[in-house]
């Protein structure tokens, strides 16, 4: 019976950080949206050098504007956005309304944010560009991402046992 | 079309793509609920293939499935850019960095990524190890701790004017100054540059 238990598996996770609130699950061709979507970002990435190396050191060093006008810009952008979705009231194209769940404050957003950091300064890359560094054929940073996942699995392994 | 071609293949700057870059937000939250955030991507990855009985990776991951080819998109994306819409001159980097950066010994200025750096040649090598090892399990352990990263945080959660999200980002680049003005220069001579 234990291991039935163990599988158990919750449908819904309300600690995902980038969650799924659509009622109902996606379907077969609804997802390829998401691929054109992440396409289009990736090209983005590329073309407004987002993924270089250099461009992060730059941004650290105060030496240019470009990476601090992409952030900033993308964040007014967002902003008008979510504003006109809240007060138009504007549904998803399923005719859902749009839910936006609130962050909660916790240790992790100083502690690992600034553990991520560190990472963001050394590789150039969030989790992003690295699959866009990848896909442009800087193919050693593979490595990099199977490190993050390693990263990733050990916070999870050991989360509970974290200050949080 | 060529014109429009040579056009487009010219770097783009910051006042289009960071305009792009925000319109995910909306675009996911109108196509299907849902909230951008790249590293939980990672997430879903270790969940689908090594959950281990963990709590934390023991969830229906196939709900999230939007959230992996999103970021198989952007792979494909890096690869559509490169191939069709790459630009043909160096990548210009300021002044003062190409200064700073040749003091620490990279050579090579030519392409988005350094190949002093990024190449399978340092893989097994300290540069390898710092720079591919365990600079990716500092941005994977630290974006999960942190519950997001620039996407999820920065975009995402400030665009939601959420106060948590602000001093994440804060954070976040508290760590990559700390890294890049103090950290990287002894660093960098540890690992043989």
């Amino acid at each position: 019976m234990k291991v039935a238990e163990k599988n158990i598996v919750i449908d819904r996770d309300e600690n995902c950080a980038a969650p799924n609130l659509r009622s109902e699950h996606d379907k077969g061709l609804e997802l390829l949206k998401y691929l054109i979507l992440g396409t289009l970002f990736g090209i983005v990435f590329v073309k407004a050098e987002i993924i270089s190396w250099f461009r992060i050191q730059e941004m650290f060093r105060l030496q240019s504007f470009h990476m601090y006008g992409v952030i900033g810009s993308a964040v007014v952008t967002g902003i008008i956005s979510i504003q006109l979705i809240k007060r138009l009231n504007i549904k998803t194209i399923h005719g859902e309304t749009i839910l936006i769940q609130d962050k909660v404050f916790k240790k992790g957003q100083v502690i690992g944010g600034f553990i991520f950091g560190l990472g963001w300064a050394i590789t150039g890359a969030c989790p992003g560009p690295l699959f866009a560094q990848i896909g442009s054929g800087y193919s050693v940073v593979l490595v990099t991402l199977i490190s993050a996942l390693a990263g990733t699995w050990v916070y999870g392994k050991f989360a509970d046992k974290l200050p949080n | 079309m060529n014109q429009f071609i040579e056009w487009i293949s010219q770097p783009w700057p910051w006042y289009i793509a960071g305009p792009m870059i925000g319109l995910t937000v909306p675009a996911l939250l109108i196509l299907g609920n849902k909230t951008f955030g790249i590293s939980s991507s990672l997430r879903h990855i270790c969940a689908a293939c090594v959950p281990a009985g963990i709590p934390f990776f023991t969830y229906n991951w196939k709900n999230e499935m939007w959230n992996l080819l999103f970021v198989l998109g952007v792979g494909i994306g890096g690869f559509l850019a490169v191939t069709f819409l790459a630009n043909p001159e160096s990548i210009v980097i300021s002044e003062a960095t190409q200064a700073d950066l040749a003091a620490l010994g990279i050579t090579d200025f030519s392409d988005l990524m350094p190949s002093d750096i990024f190449s399978w040649s340092n893989l097994f090598t300290a540069k390898g190890l710092l720079f591919f090892v365990v600079g990716g399990f500092l941005v994977g352990f630290g974006t999960r701790y942190a519950g997001g990263c620039t996407s999820g945080h920065a975009i995402m959660g400030i665009s939601n004017l959420q106060w948590p999200s602000l001093v994440a980002t804060i954070f976040f680049m508290i760590g990559g100054f700390l890294m890049t003005l103090v950290l990287m220069e002894p660093l960098m001579k540890m690992v043989g540059f």
